[in-house]
């Protein structure tokens, strides 16, 4: 297809050395009206400082709720093209690896009915297709399920679980973050495609606490994988590391947080029952340090951006699970948490409001869990403290 | 690729089949290592070797991506994958891209061709990664800047952090474009947030058609709004209201925006993992610039001003949140030369824990 309007602002972001979005949406107009007109109100955009895009509607596939976000353009006279672009939301497999064959499949089905515009991902971790119409939603639909393709979350449901590469490409993965993900995927389907939920539900799960998908800031539900036995220390290695001119002392030992390493010139020592396990000597002596012992996951909730009442990260609730295939122990943990925030949450309430508003006390002890000083930086600063019953009997 | 007819498309259409398994897309030797690896190194800014216990190796090369790919450069990124890596291809949760091969040999022809195609190679280790953001003016009903762009141009001039030039740790980028933040904007080492600085004005004649009256007021997080019954609508209590923009989301009769008005900040500070200091929120540095569509010159050079300071005098693996806790933020503002305002002291909800209480400080 022909150029279709001068973009003189959008041109200018051509420029420079990083790769540019304009060039992308500008490929994609070469096949694709919708991509032009998309192009065309973006320069309008940049002109006039403002976006062009109505709220979603709602639009879906038969028998979801979720999936799908709907999109109109509030300029559908001016730009035609985009007057439905509504985006398609396709569940990623884990660690985001695909077959040449199978993205080629993804892209070809999304060239016969969208504007040939994606994201790789979105901030979710779903493949994200940019911009459709209404009446093509159901053949997008059959032809990607046909072929083994479903749909994530979106809207008032479960979202779409994404975790780190973990033991695909990770020495330092203490779970299987790849399959307790897919799993657990699987596990929630109704969850995920019928937005039954309060508000958003996320879940993320990262093998270790550098926690590569940001669960611990991005997830109502984060898991964390980690263990409890000493770390490993190879001399050798260790050796390594001081002759190609790493300084053992400043950059490892003064720089771990609970002290428990020493060095004195040759050997490494570290005092495992002071250590926190935060992966830092880990991350930086990953040929001298490994984690040994019994590997589980921490369980920590609440984590949120800040619409409504200020962002969150989230608080250790679990300090230890020990996880095995086929995960339903963790899969049914989570389920009871999900069952006490559906319960007692408003509309648009995240996990981490409601245990604020209803108290960490009620969350625990209907998921069964005992208060313990992993839970806690410090104890409280008040003396207004709630007494039950059974308390006093104690 | 044979297309479904109706008929096939009704017979083979499957729902609640979630995801793929991710096994028939692991390369071989991802597949056969799986779980088993030593250790991996770094071999420059955007190539490194995992290293497994039977001595197989997987060699990586990371490019970045815009983000917002089309179709055809997906197919150029397959083209090098069919070639170079076995039919294989990974993402990150960056917007990076991963081509893999154990083979050391075909390390170089794969770079080359990745270079030859236009591709960008970096985002390894201590210095800059790809930048996770929003869908902005492309996109989306409640954008207040556009990302793709602001994007675009702090890429375009962070460029050699991000393709070669160390910094003391890695440093993670965000930006949002309103305060719903759909990106990691929260917790980043540097981030930017668009935020409004108007009261929103409502549309009575729409409201009362559009909205439900209890819900929109439920969703102020200040109960600024209240009911308007001679309107049928709702008022705003302007000394309340600090524009996060939570009502026009339920209600879109209730305009937050404002073209001249709305604008930028900038946050510091942020991190995720527990290394050494637990995950931190980020800060305020700026609390506002004009959007300047289409490069946002004076937002740009601010964060490439905060880049630089930090480089200069952070320690190594220190990251930026932990460089400023270390030298105290009234150092910060003076190192970075950046103005201290009545903006930069929470009066939202967390005062009571974010003012000094301590005598000793620095001038």
């Amino acid at each position: 297809m022909a150029k279709k309007y001068d973009t003189p602002l959008l041109d200018e972001l051509e420029k420079g050395p990083w790769p540019s979005f304009v060039t992308e949406i500008k490929k994609a107009g070469k096949k694709s009206e919708m991509a032009n007109d998309e192009l065309g109100q973006l320069e309008k955009s940049y002109r006039t400082k403002r976006g062009y895009w109505k709220h979603g509607g709602i639009v879906g596939v038969l028998g979801y709720g979720g999936g799908i976000i709907g999109r109109y353009s509030s300029l559908p006279d001016e730009f035609p093209g985009v007057a439905h672009f509504h985006t398609v939301r396709i569940n990623q497999p884990s660690g985001w690896f695909y077959s040449t064959k199978a993205l080629r499949e993804i892209v070809d089905i999304w060239d016969k009915y969208g504007s040939g515009l994606t994201n790789v991902h979105g901030s979710t971790g779903d493949l994200v297709l940019l911009g459709t119409r209404t009446e093509a939603l159901e053949p997008i639909f059959a032809e990607y399920s046909s072929r083994g393709w479903d749909l994530g979350g979106s809207g008032s449901a479960m979202r779409t679980p994404s975790c780190c590469i973990g033991p695909a490409r990770c020495e330092w993965a203490n779970i299987d973050t790849m399959e307790i993900c897919y799993q657990m995927t699987q596990r929630f389907q109704d969850e995920l495609h019928r937005p039954a939920f309060p508000y958003k539900f996320k879940i993320k799960v990262s093998g270790c606490a550098v926690d590569c998908v940001a669960a611990i800031a991005r997830a109502d539900c984060s898991i964390i994988g980690t263990w409890k036995g000493k770390i490993a220390v190879d001399q050798d290695a260790v050796k390594w590391y001081a002759k190609n001119r790493m300084d053992i002392n400043k950059e490892i030992v003064d720089m771990c947080p609970t002290s428990c390493i020493s060095y004195d010139g040759t050997k490494m020592t570290i005092n495992d029952d002071e250590c926190s396990r935060c992966m830092h000597c880990i991350s930086k002596m990953t040929k001298a340090l490994k984690p040994t012992g019994e590997k589980g996951v921490s369980i920590l909730v609440g984590s949120k951006a800040p619409i409504v009442v200020g962002s969150l990260l989230s608080w250790v609730i679990v300090p230890f699970m020990k996880v095995q295939p086929p995960y339903d122990d963790l899969y049914g943990f989570i389920g009871k948490i999900i069952e006490w925030w559906d319960e007692n949450a408003k509309p648009r309430e995240r996990l981490g409001e409601v245990i604020e508003m209803k108290g960490m006390r009620s969350f625990l002890e209907h998921i069964g869990v005992p208060a313990q000083p992993q839970q806690v930086k410090e104890p409280r600063k008040d003396p207004f403290f709630f007494w039950k019953e059974e308390d006093l009997k104690r | 690729m044979a297309w479904l007819t109706e008929e096939e498309a009704k017979k083979t259409r499957k729902t609640d089949i979630g995801p793929p398994h991710y096994e028939q897309f692991l390369p071989p030797v991802i597949k056969k290592n799986y779980g088993n690896w030593k250790y991996h190194e770094r071999l420059d800014a955007g190539t490194m070797v995992h290293v497994s216990n039977t001595g197989d190796k997987v060699f990586t090369v990371r490019v970045a991506s815009p983000r917002i790919l089309s179709t055809e450069t997906i197919r150029e990124m397959l083209d090098i994958a069919d070639k170079h890596c076995d039919g294989y291809i990974r993402f990150t949760s960056r917007n990076n891209v991963e081509f893999m091969t154990p083979d050391e040999k075909k390390v170089e022809p794969l770079k080359k061709d990745l270079k030859a195609k236009g591709f960008v190679i970096g985002g390894i280790g201590p210095r800059l990664s790809n930048i996770v953001h929003t869908q902005g003016w492309v996109h989306c009903h409640g954008a207040c800047t556009d990302a793709s762009g602001l994007v675009k141009a702090m890429m375009d001039e962070l460029f050699p952090y991000f393709v070669e030039k160390e910094l003391p740790a890695k440093t993670r980028l965000a930006l949002a474009c309103c305060v719903n933040m759909c990106g990691a904007v929260h917790c980043s080492d540097l981030a930017v947030v668009a935020v409004h600085r108007k009261v929103p004005a409502i549309d009575h004649e729409k409201l009362k058609n559009m909205c439900e009256i209890p819900t929109t007021i439920a969703s102020c997080p200040t109960r600024a709004i209240s009911p308007d019954p001679a309107k049928k609508s709702v008022k705003i209590n302007d000394e309340k209201c600090m524009y996060c923009g939570n009502c026009f989301t339920v209600c879109p009769p209730i305009n937050i925006h404002n073209p001249e008005e709305d604008g930028v900040a900038i946050v510091v500070g942020g991190k995720i993992g527990s290394l050494r200091t637990g995950p931190k929120f980020s800060k305020l540095a700026i609390p506002f610039f004009y959007n300047e569509p289409p490069r946002w010159p004076k937002v740009v050079a601010a964060v490439k001003n905060i880049i630089d300071v930090y480089a200069k005098n952070a320690r190594k693996h220190e990251r930026i949140g932990e460089w400023i806790e270390r030298i105290g933020w009234e150092r910060f503002f003076k190192l970075t030369g950046i103005e201290f305002t009545y903006q930069h002291l929470d009066d939202f909800t967390f005062m009571r824990d974010t003012m000094r209480t301590s005598a000793a400080f620095k001038w």
